[in-house]
């Protein structure tokens, strides 16, 4: 049960955005920019960060949820998201990934334990100084969502199918204000 | 030295959103609203709370700024911002705002730390859902902040002085975004 009387019910961040709708407006459009951004970055690589600090954060929601997108994202490759999560360093990703992988486990922690020689690295692999910040940002970005989330409880579903239904919708439309202000997306009967 | 190459010299999350004006753009309209839009908790509160999770991570450069921010919009009673930074359970702050405080340093752990019984203990002081949900959202939020401007090891000044300035143009003109790098 969430901390305050949010006056909905939906699931996660999206109760609270609808709980609080100016300070959900930048955080709308941050997300989108943060996630869904082709520079550089891919979608997937992205949303790969996200789902790995969120599970680094214990944060269910956010990690279930973004665990589907990239699933969603990779054609359902399921297996591949469980690698990242568990154990960047064995998954089969690209080294450039796993290097930025490695900058965001810091960053989770704190922001002065990303040491120079991770960023090196990273570099090393082609990572250019936007990609180098944008996995900061991602990381920095989903200890803030997972405080908020957990921070005041936000409904939690445990049941894992309602996550895919979810994450098709944010795949095709985007982050924004809609994912509170439309209908929730339910399985087709 | 910064891990990245962002303006020379320009401190702390500026050089950053400097850098990325595209994200930099919804992170001050969100700092904006957050610290300066319409609340029941004061603005020097407000920025007294992002000052004591930026000082519970270590985060000198946003500890600084908006400790000197909070110094200035207390005016006569500032006191209390140092008071709180130094021993907040023992400091002058008021019930409500120890209370609201626990919270953000728990939430500056990790969300899962806060438990029913530090909100119960909140609202008992008089703090509405409202108030509870900003010192969270607040918390969080500069637990991203601080991570940003560390994590990228941006340039933080030691000279207390421009902290100082610092606060003051951040008490008179708000968060407004620095024009881009060229």
């Amino acid at each position: 049960m969430p901390h305050i009387e949010l006056n909905n019910d939906l699931p996660g961040i999206r109760g609270l955005m609808a709980f609080s709708p100016d300070t959900a407006e930048p955080l709308g459009v941050f997300t989108e920019i943060i996630l869904r951004s082709n520079i550089g970055l891919t979608p997937v690589e992205r949303e790969l960060i996200g789902t790995y600090v969120s599970y680094l954060n214990d944060c269910f929601y956010c990690h279930n949820s973004h665990a589907e997108i990239a699933c969603y994202y990779l054609g359902g490759d399921k297996e591949l998201v469980d690698q990242v999560r568990k154990n960047p360093e064995t998954a089969n990703i690209s080294n450039k990934l796993k290097a930025l992988l490695r900058i965001a486990g810091q960053a989770q922690k704190g922001g002065k334990y990303v040491t120079a020689e991770a960023v090196a690295k990273a570099k090393q692999e082609g990572a250019t100084d936007k990609d180098i910040h944008d996995t900061v940002l991602i990381t920095a970005a989903f200890c803030m969502f997972n405080r908020y989330v957990d921070g005041l409880g936000a409904i939690t579903p445990s049941d894992l199918s309602t996550y895919p239904l979810r994450a098709k919708q944010v795949a095709e439309k985007g982050y924004g204000n809609h994912i509170f202000k439309s209908p929730q997306p339910t399985a087709a009967k | 030295m910064p891990h990245i190459k962002v303006p020379e010299g320009v401190p702390g999350i500026r050089s950053l959103v400097m850098f990325r004006p595209e994200t930099g753009k919804p992170l001050y309209e969100l700092a904006q609203i957050l610290l300066r839009g319409k609340s029941s908790l004061s603005e020097a509160e407000r920025e007294l709370i992002a000052a004591y999770v930026s000082a519970r991570n270590n985060c000198m450069f946003c500890m600084s700024s908006h400790a000197a921010a909070s110094r200035c919009l207390y005016g006569d009673e500032m006191d209390v911002v140092d008071d709180v930074l130094n021993d907040m359970q023992h400091s002058k702050a008021s019930d409500k705002m120890k209370a609201l405080l626990n919270i953000a340093g728990k939430v500056q752990i990790l969300g899962k730390e806060v438990k029913p019984e530090d909100v119960a203990a909140a609202r008992a002081t008089g703090a509405t859902d409202k108030e509870i949900h900003d010192a969270v959202l607040i918390a969080a939020t500069f637990s991203m902040f601080n991570r940003y401007v560390d994590g990228l090891a941006s340039f933080t000044p030691t000279d207390p002085a421009v902290y100082e300035e610092m606060g003051k143009r951040m008490t008179e003109k708000g968060y407004v975004l620095p024009p881009p790098a060229k």
